[in-house]
């Protein structure tokens, strides 16, 4: 079987394969093949019914590109759907190129979360950095391309960890086959392994590669970085690290580690970045937990999380556009040019926040219930505490300084509404949020594991508002201290963007030996090279071209002779046709 | 100011219904013993903030804040 049949065709593969066909698409139907490429796969999703499909051998091993159940399910729903919002949001932008590289991003995390074996998530894995780079490159600009290969460079070695992992797995179990690793645990290769998808998951201390790269991509590609990357990484810490307690500490640190650094931050889509960070800490924590609750909370979270960032990331991309501006210090004001984009923001901001009727309210608090549930008070304090963060940010600062706050003169024309395309890919997104937040049965019937939840229970919705509230209230008793500053934060990247920079004087004799050698066997091949290219020019001057000549001057012979003849005008033709015509017609009748 | 007043009233409102409602509605249970601590959720909402805020400026302040172009010199 291969990896397309009739019965199960990869979702994956038709945004991957369709982005070929980008360039070729021209005129008006270009936009519908835009929107009806991730349309289609979201259909094929839905169609897709559980069960084992795509196995293909290879070096005597099982590849399986189709492992369809719930929890690939659940992903591959929101995986498609944000295609298709990106897509919307991206529809105004003639740059093929970039069309292409967020299809085949999109279409590579459906590869990577259907993926039985780990050959085939590894093939999709460096997919997915690979085209992600591109995503950040196409910005074209000197910043973006040099935060494009610290993307790269460090993804590098996570998928180097992936393989160094999967080889010794491999070579262990004699299986490649992707499941539970617990009870490898402790070996060289689950530890391989665990780096490598919490690299991709952004866990600090190898998470900084997301808030240096996302907010230098363009406003389009950055509401696709912000969807797949992590949210594949956290379901594939489901599928093989579920309940892995070390997990559950980690990533409630990391919730608080994104909201004491979406403090300090002054550019808006780095703000969101680090929000992206602490959210995903939510879902790292509740596969640390690892009962069914928390698994189908993760799950949750990581679907409803997709939707309202790329609301919040769309909202701040749009600014962005229309103004310009992507430093807070400089924004103000804008809520009287740009009231659409500010009213769509702010249901993203409250479905982070957590607010009741919406989405973050009936996600997340199933995390933070397992928590609960299974005792872990410092835990359950730490979410809590970090759920205050977020609205302090996403929901107050962010729109505070961003749309109200000192007006700083930003009127029309640089602030007004963003083109129509944009503000229906934010439309679409928000609804989701408040449906999912109003309905949290739409969600909840399609949670992988076997757990009953009710978010909306008296206790919990005074308990949230009462904890929103009184954040508000916190903020603005302490609004002069949070005037952003033109700063940026230390974090983990220093080592790569300036550590290594001040190490290399240091190994720079050792470094200039190899060098030395390298430049001289280079040489040699040069060397070698430019006599052969010698030998073959002389050998064209000698044999080719006087050939060539004497070819040559035997056509011009001939042409000229032929000139005498066929002198190009086209009543001679004509006469010389009739002539024949004539001469044919006089041998029928009289030969 | 009437939006700062109303803002109070609010608040006020919030924090009564989250001491009396527990007490009303019996159809779930707290977790951990200082859930049923009267209004919980606000007092611990506003200490979180006040010591994100006060924590990460303070953490900032000693060194994780650097000037705009920290990083330029050596990414020519």
């Amino acid at each position: 079987m291969s990896p397309m049949n009739v019965d199960w065709v990869h979702p994956g593969f038709v945004l991957i394969l369709g982005a070929w066909l980008v360039p070729f698409v021209t005129g008006a139907t270009k936009r519908w093949f835009l929107v009806g490429l991730p349309a289609a796969a979201l259909v094929d999703c839905m169609l897709m019914t559980p069960g084992t499909y795509g196995v293909m051998g290879f070096l005597g091993q099982e590849v399986v590109f189709g492992r369809v159940d719930p929890l690939s399910l659940v992903f591959c729903y929101v995986f498609a759907l944000m295609a298709l919002v990106g897509m919307i949001y991206a529809l105004h932008v003639e740059d093929d190129a970039q069309h292409m590289a967020a299809l085949t991003y999109a279409g590579s995390a459906l590869g990577a979360t259907l993926a039985g074996d780990f050959l085939s998530l590894f093939l999709f894995w460096e997919l997915m950095a690979v085209s992600a780079a591109l995503i950040i490159w196409l910005r074209r600009k000197p910043e973006a391309v040099a935060a494009g290969f610290r993307y790269l460079l460090v993804h590098v070695f996570g998928g180097l960890c992936l393989l160094g992992g999967i080889v010794l797995h491999w070579s262990q179990t004699g299986s490649l086959a992707f499941s539970d690793m617990s009870p490898h645990a402790g070996s060289a290769a689950f530890t391989l392994i665990l780096i490598a998808f919490l690299l991709n998951a952004a866990v600090p201390p190898l998470g900084a590669w997301l808030p240096d790269a996302y907010p230098e991509a363009t406003v389009t590609g950055a509401v696709f970085l912000t969807a797949f990357t992590t949210k594949s990484a956290v379901y594939t810490l489901i599928r093989g690290f579920a309940g892995t307690e070390v997990l559950m500490w980690w990533g409630a640190g990391m919730a608080v580690y994104g909201v004491v650094y979406a403090v300090l931050e002054n550019d808006a889509r780095r703000l969101l970045a680090y929000h992206i960070v602490s959210q995903v800490g939510y879902m790292v924590c509740g596969v640390g937990i690892g009962t069914a609750l928390a698994l189908n909370g993760t799950s949750a979270h990581a679907f409803a999380h997709i939707l309202y960032k790329a609301v919040l990331f769309m909202g701040a991309g749009a600014v962005l556009q229309m103004t310009g501006l992507r430093k807070l210090s400089d924004m103000g004001g804008l809520y009287k040019t740009m009231p659409i984009t500010l009213g769509l923001y702010m249901v993203g901001a409250f479905a982070i926040s957590a607010v009741p009727l919406f989405s973050g309210f009936v996600s997340k608090s199933m995390v933070v219930s397992a928590a609960g549930e299974s005792h872990h008070a410092g835990i359950f304090l730490l979410l809590t505490l970090a759920s205050a963060g977020t609205f302090l940010h996403t929901g107050l600062k962010l729109p505070w300084y961003m749309f109200f706050g000192e007006d700083r003169g930003l009127k029309a024309p640089k602030g007004k509404e963003p083109p129509k395309n944009m503000l229906v890919a934010m439309g679409i997104a928000a609804a989701a949020c408040v449906l999912i937040g109003v309905f949290p049965s739409l969600l909840y019937r399609h949670l992988p594991f076997a757990a009953d939840y009710i978010p909306y229970t008296p206790r919990h919705v005074v308990a949230t508002l009462g904890l929103l509230g009184f954040t508000a209230l916190g903020f603005f008793l302490l609004l002069k201290q949070l005037d952003p500053e033109p700063t940026v934060s230390l974090d983990t990247d220093w080592f790569y963007r300036r550590g290594l920079t001040a190490t290399l004087p240091l190994v720079e004799g050792a470094l200039a030996r190899v060098d030395g050698v390298v430049a001289q066997a280079s040489d040699w091949v040069v060397q070698q090279a430019l006599a052969m290219g010698e030998w073959l020019r002389d050998l064209d001057a000698r044999v080719v071209d006087r050939s060539t000549v004497g070819l040559g001057k035997l056509t011009l012979a001939f042409g000229q002779g032929l000139r005498l003849v066929a002198d190009g005008n086209a009543q001679h033709y004509g006469l010389i046709m009739a002539a024949g015509a004539l001469a044919a017609l006089a041998i029928v009748i009289f030969g | 100011m009437r939006i700062k007043r109303w803002s109070y009233i609010t608040l006020t409102v919030i924090a009564l219904a989250e001491i009396l409602v527990p007490r009303l509605f019996h159809a779930d249970h707290a977790h951990f013993w200082f859930e049923d601590l009267p209004a919980w959720g606000s007092g611990y909402g506003l200490l979180s903030c006040i010591a994100i805020i006060k924590v990460s400026k303070l953490l900032g302040k000693l060194g994780l804040m650097r000037p705009e172009n920290y990083y330029e010199p050596y990414e020519r």
